[in-house]
């Protein structure tokens, strides 16, 4: 399969009402050729409806869509030449395995024996060489969206589209596909938007993430900045656990409480502003430990056993609950009603806009 | 260690349940013996009985020497075949327009295909009659309009026969093949639509082969209904049009050869259950094949 085929993106201002309710509102979006961008956000956030105008099958009311140098928004589906795999992979229940992979090449033409060729080629890319002859419900989940897959590369389309493309199948499987999905876009090089609702599955997967809420891109950056440094308390909440404490403005810095908050990154501007606190990078010190993190005086409230680590949630001075995820080595985990001393670095102290 | 504790007792309960779920069945499996299988295995009987009361096979021995019978037959299965295939004709687009609506709109128009099924076939037959005949309303309007000069043929004929059937077997298809596109997957469309199919194609590619299984359910059922069909034929054909149904009134009320008229309702029956059987094997084959899910 070519190799390094791949289409930018250009999305402008694309609109889309359901009534009186912005599906996409006004959305501006640059894809890159051959990136890897994940469409991540809560049903209902618009990310699907954004897939579909992709794809052709949702109308927008207004905007302007490229792929390269095109104008595709008036475009119906079967002349954008994308490839798509669907959530349910619908499959084909009337045409066998080879039926579907080959179902493009033979809307396009392509002769018999190259076909043939293709088909096979295409399966054993996603690993089911020798599975052309199989009907369709003879096959596993995973061999359904494999199937799926190879169907959706088989044309060499320059794009490539997932609509959640693993939700349908269980924890284990779900974890290896998503290796498995990236490794092969590494290798055919395609350009590729990937929606989910899973944050971790975002996290693994993409080159770029676009946080989606109420039909507008909330954030767009890496897997990294996105968790480390997100835009707001939304992307905050939807990706990672985290705690939010209240913060002030105090000259150039925050305050929270009394205590002047050490910060290394500069803080955003904005009106009102929150210490967003993952709980794996808070730390249990002794109440005297020398060094520059920020320190933050609780009681235990509860200890929560979780196999890998300990969640331990503890509770403020003021009040305000925190959670505190710890390694589980015995002598590490306080016990419940314990006083103790919670530390987080500056890299780690992330004042984050409240909206 | 090998203790089997409550072993009867559960085994007595299972019986109990067995026995329980028999005896909701048994009254309607007494009414199918008294109601169905007595009276057609006398009919059976009777068709083996000569005019003399012995046994004999002259009445199948007649069917195969008289044309006329061997007509009957011939006249049954053009009628019925050309009913099934007008009723996709007609049903086919007209469940597949359905299919694409809106489902609370198709509910409505579902109740406008359904309403001949809530008026009596006898007063719908009749009102054909009244429509189709020679001063009738449909020669009325069609001269008056000038789309034709002489007054039409429309009824006491095979036209009028099948005009009739046709309005009464429709829903019998509409129904199936409705049910089964309903059922086919909005994305199934829409993969066939990304793969580069367009309209045209995703429809005999995907949309089609699909629908098939509904289809052909809904013909099967259509074809059966009409090789006993009595009423429309006798009404709508004028007596040109004599199925095995007539055929069989006509040797009851006419000549009291009972035996006539059973082996003829014998021979119809072999003929129904040889068309199931076939069909059966045909769609069987379509599992094997992965469409009849």
């Amino acid at each position: 399969m070519a190799r390094g085929a791949a289409l930018p993106i250009t999305i402008r201002q694309v609109t889309k009402t359901y009534g009186r309710i912005h599906a996409l509102d006004h959305v501006d979006l640059d894809i890159q050729s051959g990136e890897f961008l994940t469409l991540l956000g809560p049903s209902g956030s618009g990310k699907t409806t954004l897939l579909m105008v992709l794809a052709g099958f949702t109308r927008p009311d207004h905007g302007s869509l490229r792929f390269g140098e095109d104008e595709v928004i008036r475009r119906p589906p079967h002349k954008r030449d994308v490839g798509m795999v669907f959530q349910n992979y619908a499959l084909f229940p009337h045409m066998d395995v080879a039926g579907n992979v080959g179902f493009p090449l033979r809307l396009r033409g392509v002769p018999r024996a190259e076909a043939e060729r293709r088909i096979e080629a295409a399966l054993d890319l996603v690993q089911l060489g020798g599975y052309g002859g199989r009907r369709v419900d003879q096959l596993s989940g995973g061999q359904r969206q494999r199937v799926a897959l190879a169907r959706a590369i088989v044309f060499e389309p320059r794009i490539l589209l997932m609509d959640e493309p693993l939700s349908a199948l269980d924890k284990q499987l779900r974890e290896r596909m998503q290796i498995e999905l990236r490794r092969l876009h590494d290798r055919l090089g395609m350009t590729t938007v990937y929606v989910t609702h899973d944050q971790r599955e975002a996290l693994t997967m993409s080159d770029r993430i676009a946080v989606i809420q109420g039909g507008g891109i909330m954030q767009l950056d890496t897997p990294r900045r996105i968790y480390e440094q997100p835009a707001n308390r939304f992307v905050a909440e939807f990706i990672g656990e985290s705690s939010f404490l209240p913060v002030e403005r105090d000259g150039a810095g925050f305050r929270y409480g009394a205590h002047i908050l050490r910060i290394a990154a500069p803080p955003p501007e904005a009106d009102g502003h929150l210490l967003m606190v993952r709980p794996e990078r808070l730390r249990l010190v002794a109440a005297d430990e020398p060094g520059e993190d920020n320190h933050f005086p609780a009681t235990v409230e509860d200890v929560v056993y979780q196999g890998d680590s300990v969640l331990v949630q503890a509770v403020l001075a003021d009040g305000i609950r925190i959670a505190v995820r710890t390694a589980p080595t015995a002598d590490a985990v306080p016990v419940e009603g314990a006083a103790v001393t919670l530390a987080l670095s500056p890299a780690d102290t992330v004042v984050i806009a409240d909206r | 260690m090998s203790e089997r504790p409550n072993e009867a007792g559960l085994r007595r309960d299972a019986l109990l349940e067995r026995l329980a779920l028999f005896g909701l069945g048994s009254p309607a499996l007494l009414l199918v013996l008294v109601a169905m299988v007595l009276p057609v295995g006398w009919l059976f009987w009777l068709s083996f009985l000569g005019d003399d009361g012995t046994f004999s096979l002259e009445h199948y021995q007649r069917m195969l020497a008289e044309p006329s019978y061997r007509r009957t037959f011939a006249t049954t299965f053009q009628v019925s075949f050309l009913t099934t295939a007008i009723c996709i004709l007609l049903g086919y687009p007209l469940a597949y327009v359905l299919a694409q609506l809106p489902q609370r709109i198709a509910n409505l128009c579902m109740i406008g295909v359904l309403l001949p099924f809530w008026t009596s076939l006898l007063v719908r037959t009749y009102a054909w009659l009244v429509l189709l005949q020679r001063q009738g309303l449909i020669n009325q309007w069609g001269i008056e309009l000038g789309l034709w000069s002489e007054p039409l043929t429309l009824v006491h004929n095979l036209n009028g026969t099948l005009i009739g059937m046709v309005h009464i077997m429709l829903p019998f298809l509409i129904l199936p093949v409705y049910a089964s596109m309903r059922a086919i997957d909005r994305d199934f469309i829409k993969a066939a639509a990304n793969l580069g199919a367009g309209p045209v194609a995703a429809f005999w590619k995907v949309f089609l082969p699909l629908s098939l299984p509904g289809l052909f359910g809904g013909a099967l059922i259509v074809f059966i209904l009409c090789l006993g069909f009595y009423v429309t034929p006798a009404v709508l054909g004028g007596g040109r049009v004599i199925m095995v149904s007539n055929r069989i009134a006509t040797d009851i009320e006419l000549f009291f050869n009972w035996g006539a008229a059973s082996a003829l309702g014998v021979v119809l029956l072999a003929l129904t259950l040889l068309l199931l059987w076939g069909a059966s094997r045909i769609v069987r084959l379509d599992r094997v094949l992965g469409a009849g899910h």
